[in-house]
């Protein structure tokens, strides 16, 4: 099989701090690649990386997209790259009002990337976005609510909602389960479940929740100091660590 | 043409700005003809008024008035508003150019709210007054990003609105300043004229161009400019009808305006484009005394005794 993403030797220094130390890993379709590591050891700033959105140092990010083509994302130009951030990519993000409209209805939130891509009917949009908010188990009837006015976790929910209505192939997730409280975190990490499977999307979850990794993610890499200490299957790397440092972490873990 | 002297303000220059800035003006003038719809930044000079009363027009109308030029100048579609009279007296002090309330005279026409009812024809200038020129900005608060956003022709997020406006009334309800594609490349705003009179900016015979004295940007429309309007698929633009007539004119095709007549919701429709009511008043009054008929009023009410006179 052709993988999906491709990350070779990605670095990125903030002045002397070095953020990214030359990581490597490849990712699979269907593949949910989970990063793990404690705050400040450059895992969002890896995934801000590989979107581009933070220009890396040095290093290679390649994606195989929809037509077969292989593109460099840090060398293509931006308006592709924007392009694929609007279609084949979706970028979820820690706190859902980065990653929403606030002033504008949860309809119109998840209409946006349908117009972003060129759709023109308003009421081919509307039906999609309420099938869309049926997905994510919210109520049709909020279609016409501004976000503000949901709870922490349909707004997540709802940001879900937003990024998939496009059919991505590829989700970077930053800490999508921060900041929820335990049951509605296991409610949304259900939701995530199903969706990725259905769709068959691959994903990258950064996150520092070891419970989350556990549940979604197939793959892991542990970063420290910004390097991979130790990469592998996620119940192998778990179950038997090898690093000091995931050892550590994994011991320090509150959940029995 | 000799212009008499003898009106001018002395001590200004010409139409008021230095030769050096109008120059200015009129090279980021040529930018802006050259890419439609595009906006141009220049360099927005100090007017003797406060930002708001059309300090971006007048500049652009003193960069490219000359001395043979007819100036026109509505406000509201009318021309003896405040705005409108000032602007007016204002070129007449500074550049001693002769006036006019005629459209079809006016070589050059400076606007905020309004396109004349007349059509306008080849050789004439529309000079809009522009608040905000950017159609992105109640979106995107960055600059930055509005002309990436602009460069990419990133322009689905403007539809956002569109689908608010149908999702809150049943139909796209923005009014005014009703966003423009130019030359199917870029999104403009067409300073806040009602979108009755956006289908005027398509294909018109004459030279539009906008000015914004704050935000010191311009941008302008060639003559034969394509100019649609925002729509969906599934809801088309519509202009605004009233199923009214004027109540001096008759005219059922132009843009009234509703005016409050009494303490008893009475009220009536009237053109805001004073100058295009005038003129047919005084169309029907001629027919009227060609058939030599007595009875030559019109329907207006007490209040607007002589009201077809207003201009």
């Amino acid at each position: 099989m052709n993988t999906l993403l491709d990350v070779q030797n990605l670095s990125k220094a903030y002045g002397s701090v070095q953020a990214c130390d030359r990581i490597s890993f490849s990712l699979y379709p269907g593949q949910i690649l989970g990063i793990i590591g404690e705050s400040g050891s450059g895992k969002t700033t890896l995934l801000s990386a590989i979107a581009h959105q933070t220009p890396s140092d040095s290093g290679q990010i390649i994606y195989r997209n929809s037509a077969n083509q292989i593109l460099h994302i840090n060398q293509i130009s931006e308006s592709e790259r924007r392009q694929l951030m609007r279609s084949e990519w979706g970028f979820v993000r820690q706190h859902a009002r980065d990653g929403l409209r606030m002033k504008v209805t949860a309809g119109a939130n998840i209409g946006e990337r349908l117009l972003d891509i060129g759709q023109r009917h308003y009421g081919r949009i509307r039906a999609e976005s309420s099938e869309w908010l049926e997905q994510v188990e919210i109520p049709g009837h909020r279609i016409d609510d501004l976000p503000g006015t949901f709870s922490g976790g349909m707004q997540q929910r709802l940001q879900l909602a937003r990024v998939l209505v496009t059919r991505p192939r590829l989700v970077l997730m930053d800490e999508p389960t921060g900041g929820l409280d335990v049951s509605v975190q296991a409610k949304l990490l259900d939701l995530m479940r199903q969706i990725v499977r259905s769709l068959n999307l691959s994903v990258i979850l950064v996150t520092h929740d070891i419970g989350v990794v556990r549940l979604l993610a197939h793959r892991l890499i542990v970063m420290r100091h910004g390097k991979v200490v130790e990469q592998g299957l996620t119940d192998q790397v778990l179950d038997d660590p090898h690093h000091p440092y995931t050892q550590s972490l994994i011991s320090a873990t509150l959940v029995p | 043409m000799i212009v008499s002297t003898d009106n001018l303000e002395p001590g200004f220059n010409f139409a008021y700005l230095d030769e050096q800035t109008k120059r200015s003006i009129r090279r980021s003038l040529l930018k802006a003809i050259a890419i439609p719809g595009h906006q141009i930044p220049f360099g927005s000079r100090e007017m003797p008024m406060s930002y708001g009363w059309g300090t971006g027009g007048i500049q652009l109308t003193a960069s490219i008035i000359g001395k043979n030029d007819k100036l026109k100048v509505i406000d509201q579609g009318a021309d003896d508003t405040t705005n409108a009279v000032n602007i007016r007296r204002f070129f007449k002090k500074v550049c001693g150019v002769s006036t006019t309330e005629k459209t079809a005279e006016a070589t050059i026409i400076q606007t905020r709210h309004r396109i004349p009812e007349t059509p306008l024809r080849a050789g004439q200038t529309m000079v809009y007054q522009v608040p905000i020129p950017e159609p992105l900005r109640w979106l995107e608060p960055s600059e930055v990003e509005t002309r990436k956003m602009h460069a990419l022709s990133e322009y689905g997020a403007m539809y956002v609105r569109l689908y608010e406006d149908i999702t809150q009334y049943g139909y796209i309800a923005t009014a005014y300043d009703y966003p423009v594609m130019v030359n199917d490349r870029y999104m403009m705003r067409p300073s806040p004229i009602p979108r009755f009179d956006n289908p005027k900016l398509h294909m018109s015979e004459a030279l539009q161009i906008f000015g914004a004295g704050r935000e010191k940007r311009l941008y302008a429309l060639p003559p034969y400019t394509s100019v649609k309007s925002l729509d969906f698929e599934d809801y088309p633009f519509t202009i605004e009808s009233w199923g009214k007539a004027c109540e001096f004119c008759g005219a059922t095709n132009s843009y009234l305006d509703e005016v409050v007549v009494d303490n008893h919701g009475g009220r009536l429709w009237i053109c805001s484009d004073t100058d295009y009511c005038s003129q047919r008043q005084s169309a029907q009054r001629q027919n009227a005394a060609a058939v030599s008929v007595v009875n030559t009023s019109s329907v207006s009410p007490e209040i607007f005794k002589n009201g077809g006179n207003r201009s």
